[in-house]
């Protein structure tokens, strides 16, 4: 197990470097960042001193391996804009956009897992095309189309809910309050996480129904209640680690533009502005602490698949 | 007509949605195919009095410079569908190409392609699109590309663990035994057996497409005004005004891009049916 780990943290070295050299790539397709601030009162020289002190003058793969170098020793560099450093950007960021996804996950898995069983059980009855239906609806709906009607009928229509922010200004930010703020981004993002799983949990589940040893259990006249809850849900366990593994990327994503529209001050708001402003080391930063989401995610997942299944051995 | 043909027909028509959705779906492209048609207006040019409120003249209203809404949804429904449809087309060839070498030849072409696959699955799809969309110029040209070159790896790893079931089977293994050249065996013989999952699968590629259009629109970053597309018509509804008062400013669109999207949804869920081996026939 632990020899497993460690390969699959070395495999996770090459793909990082990949990341990184694709953002460069681009990044330098995209052209000097100092070329937008050109302005009647920048002058074309001092934007070359701006950028011999950022090092921009110098060729891309030179470039490329000193920025390397300093992520190495665990600096990410500084924001052309604000001058922060990168890492504590994210490291002030990066709180409300765990608490937003958290959230949402739990959510999400929560209103997704008993449907998806539910709807396996009841199959071909009427329930359960309601419900696929249902979950086709969420997963077809547009997060920001969703978010603006929640506005509409929760902080317009009926004013129970606060549109943006994280809590209210002035405020300390009581705990009643973070929660009245998170409840519409969260179900946004819930939303569509639970529409993509009703329907994956339910074949999943279907399939274990169809094994031989559920035939078995049944046979054995334990009865339908027990049949489910001992026999089929413990091997429905896998395919829910899987999706919850595949569910953190798309999330980490999906954060960004519900962010934007309720400006919950996350990571995805310091990625939407620097991306804006061609911030690249701030770009750089988070691009890189994406992919290392990511591939922790496929760690964890591969990590619990072991543990929730005695036949899998690393 | 031949027979697995007919086959799949009346599997495919079993599903009561998905036939709706089809018949939905296909008005909704005839309707954006022949909008000039349709609507005597222009998307870009005012036609009447600013934020009218819908009437028989202006079904949907008009805007703040007075462009006919419905008008604009029309042409917005061209520009948002083809951009998911040249999307998904980049992204499904680009796909069941490297699928198609990286399953049949193993080794390290194999390695080498699943590993950018790796790489480009492991960046969350949409900081990837932001981060290009941002960089170069957005319009259509670069939207379409941007989505094509991300959406790719799924179709190829679908297509590459195809053609790794596929080499195990006994026609293929008889191919392998003749000395059939690796050119027809690929061609030939295993890709047609990947059309109907890949086929399933691209119906989700154009659906989700659509969505992110729209989203990237949506945040300014998409398709650009004057350009109507379904993204950027929402875009004017986050400020209050518009959003308590003129709801025919935003709900129709809105509306439009969910009913393309389910029903896109709808007949990729009967397709999948209809292509399963294991179905009842």
């Amino acid at each position: 197990m632990i020899k497993y780990i460690l390969k699959k943290l070395l495999l996770a070295v090459p793909i990082l470097l990949g990341i990184t050299l694709i953002d460069y790539l681009i990044m330098s397709i995209a052209g000097n960042p100092l070329d937008m601030m050109v302005g009647p009162r920048v002058t074309r020289e001092s934007l070359a001193i701006r950028a011999e002190i950022l090092g921009l003058d110098q060729p891309l793969w030179l470039q490329y391996i000193s920025w390397l170098g300093q992520v190495i020793s665990g600096n990410l560099g500084y924001s052309y804009k604000s001058h922060l450093s990168v890492a504590e950007l994210i490291g002030t960021h990066i709180g409300p956009t765990l608490l937003l996804t958290g959230t949402a996950l739990l959510l999400g898995m929560l209103i997704a897992v008993p449907l998806g069983i539910y709807s396996a059980v009841h199959r071909y009855e009427k329930r359960d095309y309601v419900l696929i239906g249902f979950s086709f609806g969420a997963s077809s709906i547009p997060g920001f189309f969703l978010s603006l009607l929640l506005i509409y009928f929760f902080t317009v229509r009926l004013g129970l809910l606060p549109s943006g922010g994280m809590y209210t200004p002035g405020t300390g930010g009581s705990v009643s309050d973070i929660a009245r703020h998170l409840i519409m981004p969260s179900l946004v993002l819930a939303v569509s996480i639970a529409g993509n799983n009703v329907r994956y949990i339910r074949s999943a589940v279907l399939e274990i129904l169809d094994m031989d040893y559920l035939r078995t259990a049944r046979a054995k006249g334990i009865g339908p209640a027990l049949v489910i809850r001992k026999h089929a849900l413990r091997n429905a366990l896998l395919p829910i680690i899987t999706v919850i593994g595949m569910e953190i990327p798309v999330l980490f994503g999906g954060s960004i533009i519900v962010e934007q529209i309720f400006s919950w001050p996350g990571l995805g708001l310091i990625t939407m502005n620097a991306i804006i402003g061609r911030d690249y080391p701030v770009i750089m930063g988070v691009c890189l602490l994406s992919g290392v989401v990511v591939l922790c995610a496929n760690l964890l997942t591969d990590i619990l698949y072991a543990l929730a299944d005695p036949t899998i051995k690393y | 007509m031949n027979r697995s043909f007919r086959m799949l027909l009346r599997r495919f028509s079993r599903h009561k949605m998905a036939m709706y959705s089809l018949v939905i779906l296909l008005t909704l492209i005839l309707m954006a195919v022949t909008a000039p048609l349709i609507t005597p207006y222009s998307p870009t040019r005012p036609s009447g009095k600013f934020l009218l409120p819908p009437d028989s003249e202006h079904l949907l209203g008009t805007d703040r410079i007075g462009r006919d809404m419905f008008t604009r949804i029309l042409y917005a429904m061209r520009v948002s569908l083809m951009v998911g449809f040249l999307a998904t087309l980049i992204s499904t060839c680009l796909g069941v190409t490297l699928g198609l070498l990286s399953g049949y030849f193993g080794g390290p072409a194999d390695r080498i392609i699943m590993g950018i696959t790796d790489i480009v699955m492991s960046f969350p799809t949409i900081l990837l699109v932001l981060v290009a969309a941002a960089i170069f110029k957005p319009g259509l040209g670069s939207i379409v590309l941007i989505l094509g070159f991300v959406d790719w790896p799924g179709v190829a790893r679908l297509v590459r663990g195809n053609v790794l079931s596929l080499r195990e089977t006994n026609f293929i293994k008889s191919d392998i035994t003749a000395g059939m050249p690796g050119r027809y065996i690929l061609f030939s013989e295993i890709q047609p057996n990947t059309i109907g999952p890949v086929l399933v699968y691209a119906t989700n590629v154009f659906a989700i497409s659509i969505l992110d259009e729209a989203a990237l629109s949506f945040i300014g970053m998409g398709i650009q005004p004057p350009t109507p597309s379904l993204g950027n018509i929402l875009n004017g509804a986050e400020s209050l005004s518009v959003l308590t008062g003129k709801p025919w400013l935003w709900l129709p669109a809105g509306i439009v891009i969910f009913l393309l999207v389910i029903c896109i949804n709808f007949v990729g869920d009967a397709l999948r049916d209809a292509f399963d081996p294991h179905g009842v026939h």
